[in-house]
């Protein structure tokens, strides 16, 4: 019995997100009496045996090129494999693009209950109670796990991260890596961004700023603060922002610390998908924008006047000028 | 070709959503349905096209769901399919769900199996997995974009950060989104045509679920928010940093 957590890399480096799911692995681990395990795919640069700061005792390495790019049916095989020698009855992955498309296959694979999109610890007083977001962050549901391994993916932004001292010992783990089916022949990443799933704060602009020409009011705040930048669903629509920066019911749905909107007027799809980040501020001209009844903080004002301020005043605050 | 199109009924995406039975069920009193926004305007749509461009295809449509399905299955038909299969079952577990479409996926051999990236009713992004791993078959989960070559498909899906371009061998399982398509409205003609396509109800087979929805909850209401005078938008910056302590 133990919790194995799938830590999910990008260029040999592990995820933010999976940093988050190591702790709500051992977390688990702790509240059911057990340890907690990792695996990594893949080639990695990172010192894995750090990943102990994060309670976790053992990770189990399968080093191969091949397994860089992520197949969701190679990757299952492996992990379903490494699930059953160690003996893991709990398996982490973080609810991120990966994540999706693995644990599903490994939850038929190993005949183990799913639940996407957990936002807390289990309830394991009386079953195996995980919480997760239903209705597009609208509601939670509370799930019952009813067979004998479980399988949890956790939504990004959703728990603790806590570094305490500590080793993991790494292993290699051998493993049978398949000829993967989907043949990946180009990948197309945008480099020095950072990825709006991962972000802890987000700038984002709606229709209120009137063209692609003024969107340095986002751009210049978000490089600032060292935060993604998103946008509406109409913004991506006309074509004024890449679709990837879309969020909202239809587009991403994220939960950073702060998502700051600005001409966003907060359409009840579009909450959908930012209703979960822990201060949202919206700046809008209109005072009836329904986003103020959703926001922690805001202005209503004209973006055009208000923002190059907010710029000038997070520079003061930075120390910059 | 074969086309077998997964779609689930969810509510408008402007429902107020609420509990009923002490937090136990949906409150579905009043509430608009619609066809899953990714299963029609992406999957369903893309499948359409390639029929229009291969007069050979037939696209097949299947839910899991009882009666109150039926009309969003015949406006899925008025758009495109061609018939539909509707394994008369209710569950909100998605092994069972994927189970009951592997089941029909096996029997009818496609070539191709579509789902939306998730249900925007529980979120769960897991049939299309699901099924594949049930028929041991590829999946390319997220596509943004799919180009069929013969029997071999070009797909570019959405990675953390960017996107990538696979190419995989026919059969194969797509969770489709944004980009895919874009959404259309039936026009009359496929609306009376719909009326008299096939709607085939199986019962379901005898599956175990994984899983049960114990009870729902709301999120608490939030406390209000605070405004600040456009005159004085450095205090923003000031309470964002003092006293949410977010920047």
């Amino acid at each position: 019995m133990s919790v194995l957590i799938f830590l999910d890399q990008a260029d040999g480096h592990i995820k933010k997100s999976a940093f988050e799911a190591a702790c709500y692995g051992a977390a688990i681990a702790k509240q059911t009496g057990t340890i907690a395990e990792a695996i990594v795919l893949g080639s990695i640069n990172d010192d894995l045996a750090a990943i102990g700061q994060y309670g976790i005792t053992k990770v189990h390495t399968v080093k191969n090129d091949a397994l860089n790019h992520v197949d969701a049916q190679v990757f299952t095989k492996i992990i379903a494999d490494a699930a059953t020698a160690t003996g893991a009855t709990v398996i982490i992955f973080s609810n991120n693009f990966n994540g999706k498309a693995i644990a599903p296959r490994l939850s038929v694979r190993l005949k183990a209950g799913l639940v996407s999109g957990a936002v807390a610890l289990p309830d394991t007083s009386n079953g195996f109670i995980v919480k997760k977001n239903v209705f597009s962050g609208k509601a939670f549901a509370n799930v019952a796990i009813n067979t004998a391994i479980k399988i949890i993916s956790l939504n990004p932004n959703s728990f603790s991260v806590v570094t305490t001292i500590g080793t993991a010992e790494v292993a290699a783990f051998a493993a049978n890596v398949d000829a993967a089916k989907v043949t990946v022949t180009n990948t197309n990443k945008v480099v020095g961004e950072v990825p709006l799933s991962e972000a802890e704060i987000v700038i984002s602009g709606g229709r209120g700023l009137k063209g692609p020409e003024n969107w340095s009011l986002v751009t210049d705040l978000a490089k600032l603060l060292g935060a993604a930048t998103a946008c509406s669903r109409p913004v991506a629509d006309i074509g004024w922002r890449p679709h990837h920066e879309h969020v909202g019911q239809t587009g991403l749905a994220i939960a950073p610390n702060l998502y700051f909107a600005i001409g966003i007027s907060g359409a009840i799809q579009h909450l959908a998908g930012v209703n979960r980040s822990k201060t949202i501020v919206v700046i809008n001209k209109d005072p009836e924008a329904p986003f103020f009844k959703a926001a922690d903080y805001g202005i209503v004002g004209d973006a055009f006047e208000v923002m190059p301020k907010i710029i000038e005043a997070v520079k003061k605050m930075k120390g910059l000028i | 070709m074969k086309i077998l199109v997964c779609i689930s009924k969810t509510p408008d995406t402007t429902a107020k959503i609420a509990f009923a039975d002490n937090n136990t069920k949906f409150a579905a009193d009043g509430v608009q349905w619609i066809i899953n926004p990714y299963d029609e305007w992406y999957a369903l749509v893309r499948a359409i096209e390639l029929k229009e461009a291969d007069a050979a295809t037939v696209i097949h449509l299947v839910t899991v769901g009882l009666a109150d399905c039926d009309p969003i299955i015949r406006k899925a038909l008025a758009l495109g399919g061609d018939e539909a299969i509707r394994i008369n079952a209710d569950s909100h577990d998605s092994y069972y769900i994927a189970s009951q479409i592997a089941n029909v996926a096996k029997e009818g051999n496609y070539e191709l199996v579509f789902t939306g990236k998730e249900t925007i009713d529980y979120n769960g992004s897991s049939i299309g997995g699901m099924v594949a791993e049930l028929l041991d078959l590829p999946y390319v989960s997220l596509a943004t974009k799919f180009t069929l070559t013969g029997t071999s498909a070009e797909i570019i899906r959405e990675i953390e950060g960017g996107e990538e371009t696979d190419t995989v061998q026919l059969s194969v399982v797509v969770s489709c989104q944004k980009g895919m398509a874009e959404q259309r409205i039936p026009n009359m003609k496929g609306i009376m045509g719909a009326r008299s396509k096939p709607l085939k109800v199986v019962e379901p087979s005898a599956v175990d679920a994984f899983t049960a929805i114990a009870s729902f909850d709301l999120p608490p209401a939030k406390a209000g928010v605070k405004l600040v005078s456009p005159d004085n938008p450095e205090e923003l910056v000031r309470l964002l940093h003092e006293e949410a302590k977010v920047i």
